[in-house]
């Protein structure tokens, strides 16, 4: 699977835009809806690498379901502007962290222009991929036999988390009904 | 890819994409006769034959109207969210296979706008980016009626996912592949033999509990009667209460296209997708022709027997929208999360037994 230059250009400026978006938009809503544009566009990359599935569970579970929340408490709350209780930051704290992503930026660049070291293929190329019958069945299959037991903690701790999330809000609901009902 | 590769690829595009317009129009005309026949009136019959052209007359009043913004609402998102409904219902169509494959000069054709080897969770990706449009349309309309009926819309979009994506995996258990044209492939075999009879493996056969919960979860997905709560025509307003003109008949066209994608993932999961009805084997046999031509007639009768089960199920979604009144809003939620989510987990369990026993 080649990725196409073009395309790739297309979707990483889209990604990069929408990313400006997020952070520089007035409405929370353009944010939140640019950050489904930019979870689209990375998709969209993934899908031209070749790992579809990666694709599909990147908008399923990111701008599918978790985006849907973040808009949902957006609209309710009826957010219309950016209501910063610390209002805008100082100047020289702006101008300081953009310095410090920049120095990141150009930290990354730098190491990926200049590492001396190819790129360590494993055993996964995209060839024996196609050949053990395409990229679901490869990850299902190592998801659930090699790496089964790291997989199943992380469903418990994804299930603890729930637990405790409907514990505290029943504690306060409760506190709540007990506080309201005299 | 070479030339076939490419003539290939946009005929079997064009197709798809021919296919969903026209299915908003027609379904429009035989939703409203089919109206008339169950009431026992007659329904549009002035425009044409048999009331034919009345779609057409309608699409072009649609046009021709006044395309309001109103003062209140926020224009860019107001203007943008019919797209952002109507894109998704175009996009899920692709990986649903019409027909098998046919080799012409040697290169393998699948009948299949898109060949993914995520199958049907294409289908559940795109179509979930589809509850968008319906917020974006009911908070840029900036009215209470028409934020509340998008924030019931998606609540009941979302709970009904749920029960929809767990109600598959029994069967993607059983055909042990999410690519809807190797499960359509592996319902072609025989699941018994009764006397003369044989009971082809199609899905509903294998997975019936699944059946029942996916064809309920997709009638809360289209947003069709008996779950239309999100639009509520007769009495509740829904969140398009804003829209008028061209506008508003997108979002209808957006509702029919789904319609036809739940039909079609329906019938390729559930009824053997393009696997010939009965009969047509048979006639396919007594036409006597060979090579090529027999090869073309036998994709001719899949697309066919895909097409008479896909226009089942639409027959289907206007059945019951005439026959059965409309849950109430607890109702629904109770009904997903109570009966239809455990149900799904049930039936994952009891499919897992079955195969680990070889029943299956």
């Amino acid at each position: 699977m080649e990725l196409s230059p073009v395309f790739f250009y297309v979707f990483g400026a889209l990604a990069i835009a929408c990313a400006l978006m997020v952070v520089l938009a007035k409405s929370p809503v353009t944010s939140a809806f640019s950050l489904i544009l930019v979870f689209f566009a990375f998709a969209a990359i993934y899908a031209m690498l070749g790992a579809h599935l990666i694709a599909a569970l990147q908008i399923i579970v990111y701008a599918g379901a978790i985006m849907v929340l973040f808009v949902f408490v957006i609209m309710l709350l009826d957010v219309t502007r950016d209501t910063g209780e610390a209002g805008k930051p100082h100047p020289i704290l702006m101008a300081l962290s953009v310095l410090a992503a920049m120095s990141l930026l150009a930290v990354f660049v730098w190491a990926f222009k200049n590492t001396g070291t190819p790129a360590i293929l494993g055993p996964f190329t995209t060839e024996a991929i196609t050949a053990a019958g395409g990229n679901t069945q490869v990850v299902s299959e190592l998801m659930f036999s090699e790496y089964i037991l790291p997989f199943e903690l992380t469903s418990v701790l994804l299930l603890g988390a729930i637990i405790g999330t409907v514990a505290i809000a029943k504690r306060q609901m409760s506190a709540a009904r007990k506080g309201g009902g005299k | 890819m070479n030339a076939i590769e490419w003539y290939a690829m946009i005929g079997k595009t064009a197709l798809v994409i021919g296919m969903l317009l026209m299915v908003a129009p027609v379904m429009n005309w035989i939703e409203r006769r089919g109206a008339g026949l169950m009431q026992n009136r007659l329904g549009p019959n002035r425009v044409g034959p048999f009331g034919l052209f009345q779609t057409i007359a309608d699409a072009l009043k649609f046009l021709f109207k006044e395309d309001r913004i109103l003062g209140h609402v926020n224009p860019f998102w107001y203007f943008i969210a019919p797209i952002v409904v109507l894109i998704p219902a175009c996009m899920t169509f692709a990986v649903i296979p019409f027909a098998s494959s046919i080799t012409v000069d040697g290169t393998v054709i699948r009948m299949q706008a898109a060949e993914l080897n995520v199958g049907f969770l294409y289908v559940f990706a795109i179509a979930s980016l589809g509850v968008y449009g319906l917020i974006m349309g009911g908070w840029a309309s900036n009215n209470k009626f028409a934020l509340l009926g998008s924030l019931r819309s998606s609540s009941q979009m979302i709970s009904y996912e749920l029960s929809m994506g767990l109600s598959v995996i029994g069967l993607v258990m059983v055909f042990s592949s999410v690519d809807l044209m190797a499960i359509t492939q592996g319902q072609g075999e025989a699941l018994w033999q009764l006397g003369p009879l044989t009971i082809p493996k199609w899905g509903i056969f294998v997975q019936p509990i699944g059946f029942i919960i996916f064809l309920t979860a997709v009638f809360a997905e289209t947003n069709r009667l008996p779950f239309d709560l999100p639009e509520g025509e007769p009495e509740i307003v829904g969140f398009h209460v804003e829209y008028g003109s061209m506008k508003f008949a997108v979002f209808m066209m957006g509702e029919y296209m789904n319609m036809a994608v739940a039909s079609g993932l329906l019938a390729s999961l559930y009824f053997g997708g393009w696997q010939l009805l009965p009969g047509m084997g048979w006639a396919l046999g007594n036409l006597g022709l060979a090579g090529d031509a027999h090869e073309w007639a036998r994709i001719g009768f899949e697309m066919l027997s895909f097409t008479l089960k896909l226009s089942f199920f639409m027959w289907f979604f206007v059945w019951v929208r005439w026959t059965l009144p409309r849950f109430r809003y607890d109702q629904l939620m109770d009904l997903g999360w109570k009966v239809l989510l455990p149900l799904s987990l049930a039936n994952i369990v009891i499919t897992g037994a079955m195969i680990y026993y070889g029943w299956v």
